[in-house]
């Protein structure tokens, strides 16, 4: 196995460029040369699922339709993730000019900001920061023009087709896939939807080059990612690490010394315990994470954190499909009923069963992925979950 | 009530008389009045031609358009685990003491509300709370208490 | 052509247009793969997942409602997997459902029970999760009852309201373990935009909407000696009630329905096509008296185009959405409401019963005909002139419950008076049917030819089509109606809210002049009712739609103006339509009820 050291790295946050003369590059290059950019530096969406970017980005632009969109989802809303915000506090314009560069690959004239309504707080800066992008926009000689949307507090919007319900004024539940996006997305048009580090990436992927990124991480992973870390770590905060590490050199750098168990890629994902952490590497090949990295030490119980997770997704499952709706519900009242003493421990196989088949019913990849951090906990700390 | 019927013209006016501008006219309401009565709903399901039911059933899908009365500020706590592992059964505690409500309930002034919301997405810096638009992190007992006595004080 | 893909399901090749689903494609192979919120009227929802499937190459089952098949798909419906998935499905929609099936209404008839039966499904897997839910039952409509604790989310009422309907007082609200189908504020059906229709009654899987029902209530007073209990019933009931009766979609049982209802113990067994017929005298005269007054008097005040008022859940439905078009509504009542009229006036007399000793019953394709029963509004006889109406399906049940084997009854007839009919009233049941027997009275009214279509079928106004227009030009007519010389008579036909609601707002806009409307709450008619058989799906009311016109042209009389028990009540005792006793028994008028 592959086992980078761990390497800080600076692509997304560093300002030692000048912005216009980036933006003006990018936008001056063809469509076919953008897209060939993404596709060779092996760019995977950063917002958890990991599906290529370049190739989302092909799709679309060979869509005839006049009419597409670029949509930019600030929906950040899973456990443990707060990377977005502070990319949109720091470099906005860089998102926006991933979104400007994704418009003219795919031959969309708008862009569309979805931000979660948790952080409304931002939306001033946003706004300002959007007119002088737009200013800057016409200087260069570009009419792209990108409407900033706010979302009211629900994490399945993060989900793309969900997303574009909600843009639409709709309940943000879900869609059948296919049509995908890059067919169907907002207002049924073919549309380009990715997480807001995706394109600053790719922005930065058109200045730097694709070799650069590409040169970074592993075969599976290229590239470097924006992990959010927090849990029990005397270091929390928001760190551009390459891909490609160890959960167990991730655990020198981040941990107290004490770390039981690593949940990786927030609620909806992994579960890592010590014993696991020297084979497990962070990224496709091994857990995928949208960013989300909790650390727990030995005093934290498993069963009160994953207790916290399914309620979270009793919760916001958006509640129209049978295996999310009730499965969450049916999660965490049977591990409350074993923990009371009420359903024997043997309860928990059925459970787990159930949360097998939630993978692989759900109508969307929410829902299919809310039963990870139960199976992995349950796998990894059934005793946890009984006495 | 000619107020909130005059509101939401307003945002119709604003945002579009379509679909689309639904969240939009809602969430307008919210910075207005903090919730949504079953009259503004009335009202909205005019201004845009579209049924009452379906402004209903949208606006209760989304956690922050409120359909009862809420309180002048409304605070959500954030109870994601790393929020709860730094301590936020005490800000909890503190936060009911000091102003004599429970989760779900408003105070008798009509002025604050307390919540528990999903994750804030400032786990590094937990517990975090937003009261209304604006986020308060890294909160301690002393801390939000000096917070909210603020508010009570000079708001 | 379309293009076709090839895929193989459970092993066997099979070619279907591109855009088929895996569901249909299986269909075709005679695979049944079950289904929940699937429903051959809606748009595909694809969220119970009853019906998913597993498909060569892909980490996850999928929805066969919801996937198109493509070139190459291996499809396996049966697997392991697949059949354990399907089962924690159900067995998860049990454990938020109040599986209390012998106190059900529709126990036996219930698609979810109907699964779990399948699936032998004797214990539960999983924790009841009803005593944690607040689970309500909204009893308050005359119409419907709505039961959330029997409800599954599969949004099949949801869609129904809003697509068939445009009406959409129903709606999903929350999410999460709260996520509920829901009215306006949670406001029971009775005080929201509902139209009765039934529609999401006739759809619903399980017995979460279901029609307040009235049988006990039927039996109290046919087993009550000192009542006298008259029966009517429908156009469209005859066509239908054959199917909750063993027999298939399309039989015509009126001969059988007749016999039955006199088994069951009614005293007058009577027909409501009489009725029907005579909206037709009152109608037409009303629709010709109105153009006179439009086009010769030059009456401001006059509304056109003219809007049928047979049906119940339409009225409602204006009242709501159009109330500045309720003087567009002919003032007939509906047939129902004519012969509840009668029932306790003219036949009282006719026959010397009193009147207060009569429980007038109603046996409709329609769960609105409840609400309407009910209304103020239709007390003329100075009684409420129907006491209880109750659906098609409701009749089938009581008829199982006598132990009548229906299919071997022999035809009788309906007692007479008002149990004599034409083939114009008995085409009340489909959609344009109102229209066909309007034309044929009012066209040999003006020019005193029959209407110039052969067998005097008017197909121009037939079909399923959503909205359907014809007009009839009249010349060389009679001398009374000479301002009506050279006149094309424009109208036009829709059925199904959502219909309804395309053709208001083409009027609205100005966009269509109309003479005279058909508006029929229902898709089909009241063929497809909301009262009507389980299931109605666009095929079984085609076949519906097919018995009502064999009906029409195996009658002796087709014109209503035709019908001698119609001559005779005019002779006896109305007078002349739209006359002084037709005004006061016959003819009523509706107000405005809010939007919401």
């Amino acid at each position: 196995m592959p086992d980078k050291r761990l390497k800080r790295v600076d692509l997304i946050f560093s300002e030692d460029c000048i912005y216009k003369d980036v933006l003006t590059k990018a936008l001056n290059k063809s469509k076919e040369d953008i897209i060939k950019e993404i596709l060779d530096s092996g760019l995977r969406g950063r917002g958890g699922a990991g599906f290529p970017t370049g190739m989302k980005w092909k799709f679309t632009s060979e869509q005839t339709e006049s009419e597409k969109y670029v949509v930019c989802n600030a929906d950040e809303g899973e456990p443990g993730t707060f990377k977005d915000r502070e990319i949109l506090t720091r470099v906005p314009h860089k998102v926006f000019g991933g979104m400007a560069v994704c418009g003219k690959a795919i031959g969309a004239k708008h862009g569309y900001v979805y931000l979660r309504g948790e952080y409304r707080f931002l939306k001033a800066d946003i706004e300002k920061a959007l007119d002088q992008f737009h200013k800057t926009l016409k200087e260069i000689g570009s009419d792209f023009q990108i409407h900033l949307l706010m979302g009211a507090g629900a994490y399945i919007c993060g989900e793309e087709s969900a997303l574009f319900e909600s843009m639409e004024g709709h309940r943000g539940e879900p869609r059948n896939k296919p049509p995908y996006p890059t067919i169907a997305g907002f207002r049924k048009k073919p549309t380009v939807i990715n997480n807001v580090e995706t394109l600053v990436y790719a922005f930065m992927i058109c200045n730097i080059g694709s070799k650069k990124f590409h040169d970074l991480g592993t075969a599976d992973s290229r590239g470097s990612k924006v992990f959010s870390v927090s849990g029990d770590t005397p270091i929390p905060g928001i760190y551009e690490l390459e891909l490609g590490m160890s959960l167990e050199t991730f655990v020198e750098e981040f941990g107290d010394g004490d770390t039981k168990a690593v949940q990786v890629g927030g609620a909806s994902g992994f579960c890592v315990p010590r014993k696991k952490f020297k084979d497990t590497i962070i990224g496709f090949e091994g857990v995928p994470t949208g960013g989300s990295m909790m650390l727990f030490n030995s005093s934290r119980s498993m069963y009160n954190v994953l207790k916290n997770y399914v309620e979270f997704f009793e919760e916001e499952s958006c509640g129209q499909c049978t295996p999310c709706r009730v499965g969450c519900q049916q999660l965490k009242k049977g591990i409350e009923a074993v923990k009371k003493g009420e359903k024997s421990a043997a309860y928990l196989d059925s459970l787990q069963k159930l949360a097998d088949t939630m993978k692989i019913t759900a109508k969307c990849g929410l829902g299919q992925s809310v039963a990870n951090s139960f199976s992995s906990i349950v796998d990894n700390f059934k005793e946890e979950m009984i006495y | 009530m000619p107020e909130i019927k005059e509101l939401v013209k307003q945002l119709a006016d604003k945002h579009g008389r379509n679909r689309e501008s639904l969240l939009p006219i809602l969430q307008g309401i919210i910075s207005e009045e903090r919730y949504i009565s079953d009259f503004a709903m009335t009202e909205v399901a005019r201004e845009l031609d579209m049924s009452a039911a379906l402004v209903y059933g949208t606006a209760t899908f989304y956690s922050f358009l409120d359909t009862e009365p809420r309180g002048k500020y409304v605070i959500r706590l954030c109870r994601t685990i790393t929020c709860d592992m730094k301590g936020k059964k005490q800000i909890l505690r503190t936060i009911e003491d000091l102003l004599k409500i429970e989760i779900g309930e408003t105070t008798k002034d009509k002025k604050f509300t307390l919540l528990e919301t999903n994750c804030l997405g400032w786990c590094h810096k937990g517990p975090a709370m937003l009261i209304n638009d604006d986020a308060y992190t890294e909160l301690t007992p002393e801390k939000v208490s000096e917070i909210i006595g603020d508010y009570m004080k000079n708001r | 052509m379309a293009k076709t893909v090839n895929l193989k399901i459970d092993g066997i090749d099979v070619s279907v247009e591109q855009g088929t689903t895996v569901l249909d494609a299986a269909k075709k192979l005679n695979i049944h793969i079950p289904t929940l919120c699937y429903h051959e009227d809606l748009c595909v929802a694809g969220n119970c997942r009853v019906c998913v499937v597993e498909q060569e190459g892909a980490k996850n089952l999928v929805a066969s409602c919801a996937m198109p098949a493509s070139e190459g798909m291996i499809i396996h419906t049966n697997t392991h997997k697949v059949r354990n998935a399907r089962r924690h499905v159900v067995e998860l929609l049990l454990s938020e459902h109040n599986a209390d099936c012998t106190k059900c209404y529709k126990n036996t008839k219930c698609e979810l029970q109907n699964l779990a039966s399948e699936m032998v499904i004797t214990e539960p897997m999983f924790i009841d999760l009803v005593p944690f839910k607040e689970y309500k039952i909204d009893k308050q409509s005359p119409s419907i009852i709505k039961d959330d604790s029997k409800c599954i989310r599969c949004q099949r009422c949801v869609r129904t309201c809003h697509e068939l309907q445009h009406v959409s007082a129903l709606g999903v609200a929350y999410k999460g373990d709260h996520m509920k189908i829901s009215t306006f504020f949670e406001n029971p059906m009775y005080d929201v935009v509902c139209t009765n229709c039934g529609q999401c009654v006739n759809r619903c899987p399980t017995g979460a909407l279901i029609e307040k029902n009235y049988i006990d209530q039927v039996w109290d007073a046919i087993y009550d000696p000192n009542k006298h209990v008259i029966v009517q019933t429908a156009p469209a009931t005859r066509i239908a009630l054959g199917e909750d009766l063993g027999m298939e979609p399309g039989s015509i049982v009126t001969g059988k329905m007749a016999a039955s209802l006199r088994r069951l113990g009614f005293d007058s067994v009577l027909d409501t096509d009489f009725t029907a017929d005579l909206t037709i005298m009152e109608e037409g005269t009303e629709l010709l008296t109105r153009l006179k007054k439009a086009l010769v008097d030059k009456d401001q005040s006059i509304k056109l185009p003219m809007f049928t008022s047979c049906s119940p859940g339409w009225i409602k439905f204006i009242e709501h959405l159009y109330p500045e078009y309720l003087d567009n509504l002919s003032t007939c009542k509906s047939p129902q409401q004519m012969f509840g009229a009668l029932a306790k006036t003219y036949y009282a007399q006719k026959k010397g019963i009193d009147p207060a000793t009569i429980v007038s019953v109603s046996i409709m394709p329609c769960t609105a005909k409840k609400f309407e029963a009910a209304r103020p509004e239709m007390r003329d006889s100075g009684f409420q002139d129907v006491d209880l109406g109750i659906t098609t399906r409701e009749l089938a049940v009581m008829i199982k419950q006598a132990g009548i084997e229906f299919e071997s009854l022999s035809d009788e007839k309906f007692d007479s008076i008002m149990g004599e009919s034409t083939g114009a009233a008995v085409i009340f049941g489909a959609t344009g049917g109102v229209m066909e027997a309007a034309l044929r009275t009012a066209y040999e009214l003006v020019t005193g030819r029959e209407v110039p279509f052969k067998n005097l079928n008017i197909t121009a106004v037939r079909g399923m089509e959503g909205v359907r227009e014809a007009s009839v030009k009249l010349e060389n007519v009679l001398p009374a109606w000479s301002f009506l010389e050279g006149v094309e008579l424009k109208t036009a036909v829709a059925h199904g809210l959502t219909n309804a609601h395309q053709i208001m707002e083409a009027i609205k806009k100005g966009e269509a002049n109309y003479h005279f409307v058909e508006v029929m709450g229902c898709p089909g008619g009241c063929i497809g009712g909301g009262g009507q058989p389980i299931p109605t799906t666009p095929e079984i009311r085609r076949k519906r739609a097919e018995a009502i016109y064999r009906e029409d042209e195996g009658m002796k009389i087709r014109k209503s103006h035709e019908n001698p028990e119609v001559i005779q009540i005019y002779k006896e005792f109305l007078g002349e339509p739209l006359g002084h006793k037709s005004h006061e028994l016959l003819h009523t008028h509706y107000h405005p009820r809010k939007r919401v």
